[in-house]
């Protein structure tokens, strides 16, 4: 039976993950391969890497970082940030990156996915849409959250996986940061929508968030989330340890 | 050494990195005298059949993958470099693969209830039958990674592991030297890392 996945995500900066990480007994808490390595052995099922460097000394650190990552991590990657091109698919797909995501990139341009679903294959695309509510209904935000699109959201995301794309990170700017649990309502509208793989994100506070998701919602594939993994308020161990409990089919 | 087959399709940084892990000394090569010289052979690849058949074929790599693995040569197909193995697929179209497993590559689709998802994409348990020596370091329901959307059918003798996706799907085959896993050992973790060791050992 095939697995719930349960995906922890990093922001790197100049070749560094940002946001605080707290382990004990990790001596280098804000080394990308450190930390990639340390969550593959906590039984972290796919990890994203999402660069989040403006500057183009720190897009070269950040694929030398990604590189140093797959030699060491035997997990699927997935890496975001500042995806454009055609060519910045290639370039993280060199380093050993199994999927891309796109957001902004492919809001500025669409045609992205059908180009590189068509070279890398769709398995190869994630779509990574940022949605909130905006009078009554789900709205595509750009730039990181911080500007409506004015698109709306499951039309966008029909969209993009009729052009390709293979999965769908969908995050509730709604829910997000608020550790109230991840966004049902918006997750259940887009996989009533698509037939693709899709991977909660925004909201988890708390081992239960988890349990909640993939109980209420079995269509959901995946649980991303990023800072109660990195500081132990949820232990990667010890939440699939209680999904296995909940009859939930994971990895362990 | 392990040769791994460089024929244009695909990315081979993870498995050159997966065997260098476990100290296993390989080369990423397209060389036939290469490919004669190591003691094993891997055959990788991503994408479309019909595409990867055919730089196989015209770059006479093809002949000489079926020379050596009839001469006994231990060879390992992964994802869609197991499917190559069989003597057909159906993947838009109907192709001819290498004909070192009698068996056919046919769509998911076909034998999974419609509301499943395609590609059958995570990670996935596998159910052995019988005993394989690449599997010797795993028990039963161990996880590995899987992405695909066609597999392997009418290959019954040959199977050695299957995986349950609304339908028994074929995880992996052997027929005496030759191997194919379709699920990819190099994105498997420690898992799928021991199935490389135990392909080495062979």
């Amino acid at each position: 039976m095939i697995t719930k996945r349960i995906i922890p995500c990093l922001d790197v900066k100049n070749g560094r993950v940002v946001k605080g990480v707290n382990f004990a007994g990790l001596q280098d808490v804000s080394s990308p391969v450190t930390l990639a390595k340390f969550y593959s052995d906590c039984g972290a099922d796919e990890l994203v890497f999402y660069d989040i460097t403006a500057s183009s000394d720190g897009r070269k650190l950040f694929t030398e970082i990604l590189c140093e990552t797959a030699k060491n991590v035997f997990i699927p990657l997935t890496v975001g940030g500042g995806i454009n091109t055609v060519e910045d698919f290639d370039r993280v797909l060199k380093c050993g990156a199994d999927k891309v995501s796109v957001n902004s990139g492919a809001i500025r341009n669409p045609e992205l996915i059908r180009q590189a679903a068509k070279r890398y294959g769709d398995q190869c695309v994630v779509l990574s849409a940022d949605i909130k509510r905006v009078d009554g209904g789900f709205r595509v935000f750009a730039k990181g959250g911080r500007e409506d699109t004015g698109m709306e959201a499951i039309s966008w995301i029909k969209k993009c996986v009729a052009m390709g794309a293979g999965e769908i990170v969908v995050n509730s700017i709604d829910t997000d940061g608020v550790k109230g649990g991840f966004d049902i309502p918006m997750l259940d509208a887009v996989c009533s929508a698509v037939s693709v793989p899709v991977i909660a994100s925004g909201g988890a506070g708390k081992i239960d968030d988890f349990i909640t998701l993939f109980q209420t919602l079995p269509k959901v594939d995946a649980g991303l989330a990023a800072s109660i993994f990195h500081f132990g308020e949820v232990k990667i161990r010890d939440l699939k340890m209680e999904m296995a409990k909940n009859n939930i089919p994971t990895r362990l | 050494m392990i040769a791994i087959v460089d024929y244009g399709v695909g990315n081979l940084f993870s498995l050159k990195s997966s065997l260098d892990a476990i100290g296993v000394e390989s080369v990423v090569t397209s060389d036939a005298a290469v490919l004669r010289s190591a003691d094993k052979i891997l055959l990788p690849g991503v994408g479309a059949f019909e595409d990867a058949a055919k730089k196989l074929r015209d770059s006479g790599l093809a002949a000489l993958i079926q020379e050596l693995a009839e001469a006994g040569k231990p060879l390992l197909g992964i994802c869609l470099g197991m499917q190559l193995l069989f003597e057909k697929s159906y993947e838009y179209g109907v192709h001819e693969g290498l004909g070192l497993i009698p068996g056919n590559v046919r769509p998911i689709r076909d034998v999974i209830p419609q509301d499943y998802k395609i590609p059958h994409i995570g990670w996935n348990a596998l159910h052995f039958r019988g005993e394989c020596p690449v599997f010797r370091y795993l028990k039963e329901g161990d996880c590995v990674y899987f992405v695909h959307s066609f597999y392997a059918a009418d290959c019954d003798d040959s199977v050695t592991a299957t995986a349950e996706y609304g339908a028994e799907l074929t995880a992996a085959v052997a027929r005496g030297n030759v191997y194919g896993c379709q699920f990819h050992p190099e994105k498997s973790g420690n898992v799928g890392l021991s199935i490389l060791k135990a392909f080495a050992e062979l």
